[in-house]
């Protein structure tokens, strides 16, 4: 038998792997029992490139409007070694922060790789910790890793980090806008799950030198523009009950060797390219093997995977494709063709589908009346 | 959301097309709505970068930006949207319509009509808060001033927004709501808030399927996105050149490459609005085709009444909404919008058999034939003789009723009915005995027609379509210490005029 690297080397094919981040982290968390976006994600493919290659690409680009604005934002607040975040962080949330230098750990002496950044960032959060006071440094980009489906995976976080009262704080800096003490609902709680992941991994970390979790701050501090100008705004968000749901739903996802022993050992996503990069897997049979690996499609998935219209596809006339919502008021029941041969009187037999049928069946009734055409 | 809305969905998904939810139109089609399809910036906080406004399908204004990082260019897009809207919205402060008394109440007037705005998502309607927000507190003098009608139109815009939390207002709508609202599609809610996906559900173009029909609308090539947010594929390649050519002439000072490059600016948002603005009046005519339910035209007095209000208070020189609710105010305002939420509901169902199905399946409410009639029964048990007719009906729905339960009719909103009995009828059957109390007329027989006679379809609810009084709440100058005690008087500051739109 193989390693678990050997065949998810396999499964990816002749491209090198993608990182995951916590946008990816997070939205894996939300689909737990997503057999195919585990595997591909643990393997590293590139999805975008596979759905687009069985035919079903998904516009996941991003406006250069949007790049820019984050960038730009990103810089200002960081600009002349954190001098606005500082202030924001000594004014606005009152933190006693004394003189502080900035470490950007991006590049370790001209080498990026991971592992050499990930060692950086290791040791010099130790040195942090150990020294029992506040070292007084701000971490940018620090490489941290993070146990998903049973395999380490680094993350490339844009976050600052500083220890403070003996805690190491995450700072995340958004280029959303806070408008009178509001923002979006929908970007907040992405942003905070966002850093919830990243508790967690600096957690991981401090855990495997043998520091405990309280090293790492429940709150995250959020900094974002402020109404409508460039002028950003800080807030201090809890963030235990994400903590909650991403540490259940990591552990919930299936270990990966698990998942892999389900699935042909010859299985690969390799799109065998030509030498100009062109790919030369018939479209047909790169579908075939994504169908291999059980998908697990809910209308979320539009927002977060770029397998989504592949998998939408695929799981037409199930009622999950639908929405949740759709499918629990539907009594649960999984394909629109039994819940329609239920409402239309079709036997359940004996067994949990009795009730289902029961109301499924007064439901059409009482849709025939009001609308006084068969259903 | 409803097993029978659910229901509708598999059935939409099953035939290719999207299936009816109502039998009658639930909001009011204004006979000259304002349409406006805003488009915004990507990753700014509101940056209107085109929009496309308009009362008249064939003409629509066209209004863009240059350069929406540019703090003048945003105003001036605020002064050409407020040359559309504002103009608009004063067309009707002119006729009024007396509104006769009634118990309590002196006879007044008020305007005969209002304002009706339709964008094509929730998000439009985010849009025209936030633009109203931010164009609200501006001021024609000192510094940075801006022309009169720009915070005129954010006052109007803010008043809008905040009116379209009102269930059953339809001051301003979003057109996906609104469809969504009366047919069910074979996809699911978050993908119902394309408006062209919808729209192909709805009414598929010949020889296409629902499906085909919206699968086709993904495709921002054919559909561009409905707004506020453009697609980023055009961002990238059509606009970002543009706007950076735009950049280049004017810091040159070319005037003519700046109208060379306007133009093409203008063509190529065109291109993305025209879609969606035809769409729009499609949805329009959608709804126009489904019968007004019976108490639509109320509720859209409601809006009249408060749109009269509004006017009334910017008459009186009122300052611009505040940038947060008071205590009392915020309070006052989540009742009423759980008051309305409850009425709103019931009249839907009150006007629409297909919506009372729905309650009829949770058990709220109940139909079935009349088996027996007793309309000459009198109460004689206190000082004076009462008409209190008993009916029994049967009913195959699943009944959850109590004992004494009060409930009411469709058919005879004035009356009530008292449950007194409750009991199995065999074949899955229930008999319901209830007492009948007025709507019968003065004297001790009831007037003809007035009792359901055997055999006669009746309806009944455990809720009823009648005026619920408001809670009462203090006064502002009273509230409460929890609530941090009378609040200062909101008076707009020069900060908030010159606040920065960068």
């Amino acid at each position: 038998m193989d390693s678990t690297e050997a065949r998810l080397d396999r499964i990816r094919g002749k491209v090198p792997p993608r990182n995951h981040n916590a946008r990816t982290i997070a939205a894996l968390s939300s689909n737990p029992g997503c057999a195919r976006r585990a595997i591909m994600d643990a393997a590293g493919a590139d999805k975008q490139r596979l759905a687009a290659h069985a035919g079903f690409p998904a516009g996941f680009g991003q406006s250069q409007f949007a790049i820019t604005r984050g960038n730009a934002f990103e810089a200002q607040v960081k600009a002349n070694g954190c001098a606005e975040l500082l202030r924001l962080l000594r004014d606005q949330l009152r933190l006693p922060i004394p003189e502080v230098s900035y470490d950007n750990l991006e590049e370790v002496g001209g080498d990026a790789s991971r592992e050499l950044r990930h060692a950086r960032t290791r040791h010099l959060l130790m040195r942090t910790a150990a020294s029992g006071r506040d070292a007084g440094t701000l971490f940018d980009h620090p490489l941290l890793r993070l146990e998903v489906g049973g395999r380490a995976v680094y993350l490339e976080p844009d976050l600052i980090a500083f220890r403070l009262n003996g805690r190491f704080h995450v700072v995340e800096i958004k280029s959303f806008a806070v408008i009178d003490g509001q923002a979006d609902g929908g970007k907040v709680a992405a942003a905070v799950i966002q850093s919830a992941v990243y508790v967690l991994a600096l957690r991981q970390l401090l855990a495997e030198l043998g520091i405990g979790p309280d090293a790492v701050a429940d709150e995250v501090i959020l900094v974002c523009p402020e109404n409508f100008a460039n002028q950003p705004t800080a807030a201090a968000l809890d963030v235990r009950k994400q903590l909650t749901v991403l540490r259940r739903q990591l552990a919930r996802l299936q270990r990966v060797d698990t998942l892999l022993d389900l699935l042909p050992a010859a299985l690969t996503f390799d799109l065998d390219p030509d030498p100009a990069g062109t790919p030369r897997r018939p479209a047909a049979d790169l579908a075939d093997a994504v169908r291999a690996v059980p998908a697990r499609y809910a209308p979320e998935c539009l927002a977060s995977c770029e397998m989504c219209f592949f998998c939408r596809d695929e799981a037409r006339g199930a009622t999950a494709a639908l929405g949740r919502a759709v499918r629990d008021e539907l009594c649960g029941v999984e394909h629109v063709a039994s819940v329609l041969s239920l409402a239309r009187g079709a036997d359940p037999g004996p067994g949990e589908l009795a009730e289902a049928a029961q109301v499924l069946r007064s439901a059409a009734r009482l849709r025939q009346e009001g609308l006084g055409e068969a259903v | 959301m409803s097993t029978l809305t659910s229901l509708a969905r598999a059935l939409a998904v099953e035939r290719g097309r999207a299936q009816p939810l109502c039998t009658v139109r639930h909001l009011h089609v204004s006979d000259r709505p304002l349409v406006v399809v805003p488009l915004a910036m990507a990753g700014e906080a509101n940056a209107p970068l085109a929009a496309m406004a308009g009362d008249d399908p064939r003409s629509p204004a066209l209004l863009v930006v240059s350069q929406p990082r540019n703090r003048d260019d945003r105003f001036a897009f605020a002064a050409e949207l407020a040359d559309v809207i504002v103009p608009y919205i004063e067309g009707f402060l002119g006729a009024e319509e007396a509104v006769p008394g009634g118990p309590g109440r002196e006879p007044r007037t008020r305007l005969a009509d209002a304002p009706q705005l339709l964008v094509p998502s929730p998000a439009g309607i985010a849009f025209v808060r936030l633009l109203g927000r931010s164009t609200r507190f501006r001021r024609a003098e000192g510094p940075y001033p801006v022309p009169e009608r720009v915070p005129a139109l954010g006052r109007w815009l803010t008043f809008l927004a905040e009116r379209a939390e009102y269930p059953g207002s339809s001051l301003l709508l979003a057109a996906t709501d609104a469809l969504a609202g009366h047919w069910a599609s074979g996809q699911s809610p978050a993908e119902d808030l394309n408006l062209a996906a919808l729209a192909g559900w709805i009414e598929p173009p010949d020889g296409l399927s629902g499906w085909e029909a919206a699968a086709a609308a993904e495709d921002p090539l054919t559909w561009p996105p409905a707004g506020p947010a453009t697609d980023p594929t055009f961002d990238n390649e059509v606009l970002a050149p543009l706007i950076a050519a735009h950049d280049q002439a004017r810091a040159a000072g070319d005037i003519a490459a700046m109208g060379r490059v306007r133009t093409r600016l203008e063509q190529a948002l065109a291109s993305q609005l025209l879609p969606t603005w035809r769409l729009m009046w499609r949805a329009v005519e959608l709804l126009r085709g489904l019968p007004p339910g019976g108490h639509v035209g109320m509720r859209w007095c409601a809006d009249k009444d408060v749109f009269t209000g509004y006017v009334d208070y910017l008459r009186e020189g009122g300052p611009p909404q505040p940038r947060r609710d008071t205590a009392v105010a915020a309070a006052r305002r989540l009742a009423t919008l759980e008051r309305l939420l409850a009425a709103c509901s019931a009249q839907r169902a009150f006007d629409d058999p297909l919506v009372m199905a729905e309650f009829r399946l949770s058990g709220e409410a109940m139909a079935g034939p009349v088996t027996a009639a007793e309309p000459g029964r009198q109460d004689t048990s206190g000082p004076r003789r009462k008409l209190r007719p008993h009916i029994t009906m049967e009913t195959s729905d699943p009944v959850l009723l109590d004992l004494g339960a009060v409930l009411s009719s469709p058919a005879r909103p004035r009356q009530e009915a008292r449950v007194l009995s409750v009991s199995a009828a065999g074949a899955g059957r229930t008999r319901v005995v209830l007492e009948l109390a007025g709507g019968m007329g003065r004297g001790l027989a009831a007037a003809p027609g007035s009792v359901p006679e055997v055999g006669e379809v009746v309806c009944y609810a455990t809720f009823s379509d009648g005026y619920q009084r408001p809670p009462a709440f203090p006064e502002l100058a009273d509230t409460p210490w929890t609530h941090g005690g009378p609040p200062p008087a909101y008076v707009p500051s020069d900060e908030d005029a010159r606040e920065v739109w960068s």
